[in-house]
């Protein structure tokens, strides 16, 4: 386990007055209370004794139905007896790990990574190596020259874990040719990939992009799904879906960790998916995140300071912003935390100390007023320690070039054109 | 005994805190006390007026709870309180005014220029910075001047690794000192009751320099108790953390953290109010002379009712 000086901090994130650009949290307050209600009710009237009882591993066959329409929304067509439901997506890495990784073995994920699967491959101890994203997410013509090292290292990797649309923390989305190329790969090495998709229908522009496990069939790709951003995160239910071999002993290791997903939340699921409205759901929380999106975008240009550079997703919830090399943003959040905002120090995306530059700026969980001001108050202080740098060295320090559409290959990349 | 715990609060060490408290106030239930568990917010004088606790228990890190702040308040409302006092306090949480302190009390402590940002905005420090690297060498260490634990604390080993170093202590404090870096061994002095424990030596494991992620994870750090030190190396290190101790005017227990340099120790900081987590070393080395943790949170309580007592 690491960085508990991180945990710390963020632990001072949670007071009430921090304006928190830090969280992942999608607003769920625009759910219509008045049919949350009606679907419990009628879950308590109908079916209270199975709904308070245990129910089986895999989860239930009507959860699967909710699931299989979910994924049937991007194409994706399972075997329902693929599909294991889990509590939240966060467990359905861990047993992924749990499954596949023994000490020492390497699992290959994308730099910046979801933060909160650091901590997950590190329990497992796992050999993390990263490759780089830019625009067009993982970098995976680099992929292939990082294989080809550890082939001759006699080293196999356990499996390639990618988010590929929206990703979390870097907002960027792979492209259709490298979608295309990662399968090829994994085809190839018979080398598993996990893609992680928990916002793949938040798209705010652009068009939508077929998962890798539409592209494999699911022969080499471990797909993970969640119900946190579609509908609630406090429900826990997320699921994944693995080839047979895979699957059988993803199915134990849930027994281990918890029985079954809560029996009472995939009523709920399935209640909500029988009033039909689901979709119509995420097309309010899409409109909702856009504006947001636009909001925040806008703040930055406004108040960064030219030194900074981000990226600009085309949904999911989180633009991944980096700064002059000399501020490092663990220290950053310390000073701003003392103007009531907070955000997540790009560190916890890298398992190498790497990121110490960059933060992620979520734009879902707060709205466009607090965004606004929450930007303020982090350009503020950015301002403050590039101007105090400019004092310390004499120097101008220089901008990167800004509005180059061609400067795409690394993070941090200033995008132009559709927003 | 109505015991109320101070914890948390808004200092960055505030987890670091809420594991302090937690792990007392399990202690003091152990012990038959009533307990009254305080996160330090804005209904904190409210809280300690309605309750009436017959003495506090400061488990508080960092500014705010640490520096003088939180003992201010309970002196005002007659609460007696464990640990230092508000001067001492605050003398220990400022660096800088703790080194001065010491050096007027002849205690060993590393050179150091201390600066404030308006120095570098407004005066022109910067142009100073040659002269104070030259004189103090690399590599140096650039720390806040009020802050807690680690935080922000960066090794500079050259001139052009200055300025980010002073940008980060500077997100801390508006004053950031400048310190010569000591070689040599780092060992930590738990003072109860004007008495020093056995001496507890931090052995880093990884790669990493002493840091605020090793402080407080386990694994990261070995710590050894007491340090293997010859007799001579004992006395030395007692005598300079006492005299440290003394030079701050602390009271109750405190931690003296110092580096044991070839021609002998040098103090680095005085914690007023130090970590009491699973990991941390006041406990650690109150184990080593015999006392359990429990007998360490009745033994802090009896000097905060009886200071003459030790």
């Amino acid at each position: 386990m690491r960085s508990s000086a991180m945990r710390d901090l963020m632990a001072v994130t949670a007071r009430p007055e921090v304006i928190s650009l830090a969280g992942g949290l999608p607003d769920t307050s625009t759910f219509p209370p008045k049919s949350f209600a009606a679907q419990m009710t009628r879950i308590a009237q109908e079916s209270a004794a199975e709904a308070l009882q245990y129910g089986p591993t895999e989860g239930f066959e009507e959860t699967k139905d909710c699931i299989l329409q979910v994924m049937g929304a991007e194409g994706m067509l399972p075997e329902p007896e693929d599909i294991i439901v889990t509590t939240g997506g966060q467990q359905a890495i861990d047993l992924v790990c749990k499954t596949l990784v023994d000490p020492g073995d390497v699992v290959i994920c994308e730099a910046p990574t979801y933060p909160g699967a650091v901590p997950v491959f590190c329990s497992y101890q796992a050999d993390v190596v990263q490759i780089e994203c830019d625009a067009y997410g993982m970098r995976v013509e680099d992929l292939e020259g990082t294989l080809a090292r550890l082939a001759a290292e006699g080293r196999r990797p356990k499996f390639v874990y990618s988010v590929p649309s929206f990703q979390n923390p870097a907002g960027v989305t792979m492209s259709f040719e490298r979608r295309l190329r990662l399968v090829e790969l994994a085809r190839q090495h018979e080398l598993l990939v996990v893609e992680d998709s928990p916002y793949g229908l938040l798209r705010y522009s652009g068009e939508p992009l077929p998962p890798l496990y539409q592209l494999d069939g699911g022969d080499f790709v471990i797909y993970i799904g969640t119900f946190s951003k579609i509908l609630s995160p406090g429900i826990r239910l997320g699921w994944a879906v693995a080839p047979p071999p895979v699957m059988e002993k993803i199915v134990l290791g849930k027994q281990a960790s918890d029985l079954c997903t809560s029996t009472l939340t995939q009523y709920f699921v399935r209640e909500y998916f029988a009033e039909g409205r689901w979709r119509e759901y995420i097309e309010s929380l899409v409109g909702i995140y856009r504006e947001r999106r636009d909001t925040m975008l806008e703040s930055l240009r406004e108040h960064f300071p030219a030194q900074a550079t981000w990226t600009e997703p085309e949904g999911g919830l989180f633009i991944w912003a980096t700064l002059p090399e000399y501020i490092d943003t663990s220290d950053l959040l310390a000073k701003a935390l003392r103007e009531d905002v907070a955000f997540v120090p790009g560190q916890a995306a890298y398992v190498d100390g790497r990121g110490r530059n960059s933060m992620r700026l979520n734009f879902s969980g707060v709205d466009g007023g607090e965004i606004r001001e929450g930007v303020r108050r982090i350009g503020k202080v950015i301002s403050e320690q590039v101007e105090l740098y400019e004092a310390l060295t004499g120097e101008q320090a220089v901008a990167p070039p800004r509005d180059d559409a061609e400067d795409t290959n690394v993070l941090p990349f200033r995008k132009t054109g559709e927003a | 005994m109505k015991v109320a715990v101070l914890k948390g609060g808004r200092s960055l060490e505030r987890g670091v805190s809420l594991r302090s408290g937690a792990r007392v106030e399990e202690a003091l239930e152990r012990l038959g006390h009533e307990v009254v568990s305080l996160d330090a917010g804005a209904d904190l004088v409210k809280r300690l007026t309605a309750e009436r606790p017959d003495v506090a228990f400061v488990a508080m890190h960092g500014p705010g709870g640490e520096d003088g702040t939180a003992q201010e308040l309970l002196e005002i409302l007659g609460v007696p309180f464990t640990g230092p006092g508000v001067a001492a306090c605050a003398r220990c949480m400022d660096k800088v005014l703790a080194k001065h302190e010491l050096r007027a009390a002849e205690v060993p402590t590393p050179d150091w220029f201390a600066f404030n940002e308006t120095a570098f905005r407004e005066l022109g420090a910067a142009d100073a910075l040659g002269g104070i690297e030259e004189r103090l060498g690399f590599p140096l260490v650039v720390k806040p001047s009020r802050g807690g634990s680690a935080l922000g604390v960066k090794f500079a080993a050259a001139a052009s690794e200055v300025p980010a170093a002073l940008v980060s202590a500077f997100s801390y404090d508006d004053r950031v000192l400048l310190e010569r870096f000591v070689e040599g061994r780092e060992l930590a002095v738990s003072v109860l009751g004007g008495e020093a424990l056995p001496i507890v030596e931090a052995i880093p494991t990884g790669g990493d320099r002493y840091d605020f992620e090793a402080r407080y994870e386990i694994g990261r750090t070995a710590f050894a108790c007491p340090a293997d030190l010859s007799e001579a190396d004992t006395v030395a290190v007692t005598e300079a953390a006492l005299a440290a101790y003394e030079a701050l005017g602390c009271a109750g227990f405190s931690r003296v953290d110092l580096i044991l340099a070839e021609d002998g120790p040098q103090v680095l900081e005085v914690n007023a109010i130090p970590g009491l987590t699973d990991t941390s070393l006041l406990p650690q080395a109150a184990e080593a002379a015999g006392l359990s943790f429990e007998q360490l949170v009745e033994k802090i309580l009896d000097l905060a009712l009886n200071p003459t007592a030790a």
